[in-house]
């Protein structure tokens, strides 16, 4: 028996060729230092470089800004992390291990990359509520969906999401009614649902009013710490108004990158995009 | 599943209504038929019945397809193939009833087998004598196709309009090798000459009575298990994939698997009507394939009213019903009216018969 379990063992070369273990979408644990490793990464569109080179390294629990002049590859970069977009060349590591260029859109969304987009992206057909029950967290397949109920515990936390993103009044209307701001608080509450440990939200205060928008800075720093949060925006006030750490992404490579008055003094960035 | 056990969780108020005059419909057509003199008012002779039962037949395959369109969003062109399918495997199972009484007098051989000098029967008429295994084949042929053809397509994200063209170009194929002699199911002539079903003729009113209440149930419930099914929350992520099929995939859910178990469950369906159709019509051909028979599954569907599944019923019995009369009244008019009335509905009544029925229960 035991001669068998050493021939296994030894037989299993799973456990010597890393590249053998099968790609898993796996959670990261908390306390890994870096969630998100982008290394050398490229990709082009029939020859347009979209993203040239492009390192990019979050933190556990940061909250970074990434702003650049349109055309500058912030889609491109998290359609790249989140499976929609495959690059050319480079690596895209999730936590300690997890690749997350073998891995399609719904294995790394469960994996904890959660993704707001630019236009907000409700369905509309839904009722507020059954939006923020299909985001929420837990047994996605198939079959399990057909006997999937809802207990207290899954509802208090829908009410709070709720409570959070100011919708209370509008918890049983089809998403399609809200109005554009109240629709971009869905889409976060969608994403609070699916409690990612990775956020990266595309334009959050487009189309919002000044109250909406502070009210937006406070909800994502205060996600900062439990989650890591990547932000695009254009809005220079709000970036100032919830950045530590500010990356310029600039013709699909990092141009600078540190705390807000260092990047507004680099003279590169006042170049192509600031003072531009 | 605790919710399975109460509809009241599960059926609107269009649902019961729909339930309520169904079932009296049906009540009414049996009575009329077994128990009102005949010459009264009320009398339904049995050729009518049969006509009733085939359009009963129209409704569930109607059902399946409104669930995977008005649902899931994925136009199918391609479900009289499913329902041609189911069709086949009781046909086989009625051919093999027929034993000596067949023109040639063969004990085992159909006739076309006979005539095309084959003497023995091909592996996959074996066990079609059993009628438990030819109804576990109405479905699961169907069922394994779908899934097949699901699995390869949902994978590789073929959709939208392209879907719509394979699903075609599918049910086409399998019309053009049907009507091939050497598939073994009976070429052009397709299966036929039907006689006893359980060792009941086909011919008795009884027979064609218990046809019509069969197809009757096996729509109830087709139609029962299909709200259920949306009613969940699989249901809510089918109408989320149908209206962004990306986003879903950015909350994690694997939408190919969701769409390829709606697709195959209304496979199933169509198969189940397809069975019951058969031994009603009496002849099951290759013509059942022919791709203009699944866009017209889906007119029904879109004059009924996508996305409610019982707009699919009223629609499959508006249309076949009217299709019965022109066809008979004023045969050359009735392409032309078939497609004036899909012009007439798309532009006046986007939403299909149901919409208009669903505004008017909303205004009382």
């Amino acid at each position: 028996m035991k001669m068998a379990r050493g021939f296994q063992r030894f037989t299993d070369r799973s456990q010597v060729f890393t590249s053998l273990v099968p790609a898993e979408a796996r959670r990261p644990s908390k306390d890994c230092g870096t969630i998100l490793y982008m290394e050398r990464v490229s990709v082009s569109f029939d020859g347009f470089k979209a993203i040239n080179d492009l390192n990019l390294f979050i933190d556990m629990g940061e909250l970074r800004c990434i702003i650049g002049p349109n055309g500058a590859g912030k889609t491109t970069m998290m359609d790249i992390i989140t499976g929609k977009t495959a690059p050319d060349t480079g690596r895209v590591i999730f936590g300690e291990r997890t690749d997350l260029l073998a891995l399609t859109e719904p294995d790394i969304a469960r994996a904890g990359i959660g993704r707001k987009f630019q236009k907000p992206t409700v369905f509309e057909r839904h009722t507020v509520f059954e939006n923020l029950e299909l985001s929420m967290a837990g047994d996605k397949r198939a079959w399990s969906l057909l006997g999937a109920e809802l207990d207290d515990a899954d509802r208090d936390r829908i009410m709070e999401v709720i409570g959070i993103t100011g919708l209370s009044d509008v918890v049983d209307r089809d998403a399609g009614d809200l109005s554009h701001g109240q629709k971009q608080w869905l889409e976060i509450g969608m994403l609070l649902m699916q409690d990612p440990l990775l956020l990266l939200v595309d334009e959050p205060v487009a189309g919002m009013t000044h109250q909406e928008m502070d009210k937006t800075a406070e909800l994502l720093t205060s996600l900062a710490g439990r989650h890591s949060v990547v932000v695009v925006e254009h809005d220079m006030d709000f970036v100032r108004s919830i950045a530590r750490k500010v990356t310029v992404l600039h013709q699909g490579s990092v141009l600078a990158e540190g705390n807000m008055e260092q990047v507004q003094n680099d003279p590169r960035v006042i170049d192509v995009y600031l003072g531009g | 599943m605790k919710s399975v056990m109460n509809p009241s969780r599960w059926l609107g108020a269009g649902d019961r209504v729909f339930i309520v005059v169904l079932v009296a419909a049906v009540v009414l057509v049996v009575l009329g038929n077994a128990v009102a003199a005949e010459g009264s008012a009320m009398h339904v002779s049995t050729y009518t019945l049969t006509l009733l039962g085939k359009y009963l037949c129209y409704a569930l395959l109607a059902v399946a397809v409104d669930l995977v369109w008005g649902y899931v969003g994925i136009l199918s062109l391609g479900h009289g193939a499913f329902f041609a399918l189911g069709g086949y495997a009781m046909g086989m199972y009625l051919m093999r009833q027929i034993g000596e009484r067949g023109v040639y007098g063969h004990p085992v051989l159909p006739d076309f087998m006979v005539f095309l000098d084959w003497d023995a029967l091909p592996w996959f008429w074996y066990g079609m004598d059993h009628f438990g295994f030819a109804m576990l084949m109405v479905m699961v042929v169907p069922g394994l196709l779908a899934f097949v053809f699901g699995y390869l397509t949902f994978r590789s994200r073929v959709s939208g309009v392209y879907l719509s063209i394979i699903t075609q170009a599918m049910t086409y194929a399998l019309m053009l090798a049907f009507f091939r002699n050497e598939m073994g199911f009976g070429g052009n002539n397709g299966l036929t000459d039907f006689k006893d079903l359980l060792g009941f003729s086909l011919q008795s009113d009884n027979v064609r009575l218990a046809l019509f209440v069969t197809s009757a149930v096996a729509l109830l419930l087709g139609f029962l298990l299909c709200r259920f099914v949306v009613s969940t929350r699989l249901g809510r992520v089918c109408a989320a994939i149908r209206d962004g099929e990306a986003r879903v995939r950015f909350l994690g859910y694997r939408t190919e698997n969701v769409k390829l178990v709606i697709f195959t469950l209304s496979a199933v369906l169509a198969g189940i009507a397809g069975a019951l159709y058969v031994p009603q019509v009496g002849i099951i051909n290759p013509n059942e394939f022919s791709p203009l028979n699944s866009i017209e599954i889906v007119v029904w569907v879109a004059l009924g009213g996508r996305g409610t599944l019982y707009g699919a019923v009223v629609g499959a019995l508006v249309v076949n019903y009217a299709k019965s009369y022109f066809t008979a009244a004023l045969p050359e008019i009735w392409l032309f009216a078939l497609g004036a009335l899909f012009v007439l509905v798309t532009v006046f009544l986007p939403r299909g018969v149901a919409g208009v029925l669903r505004r008017r229960g909303a205004k009382s």
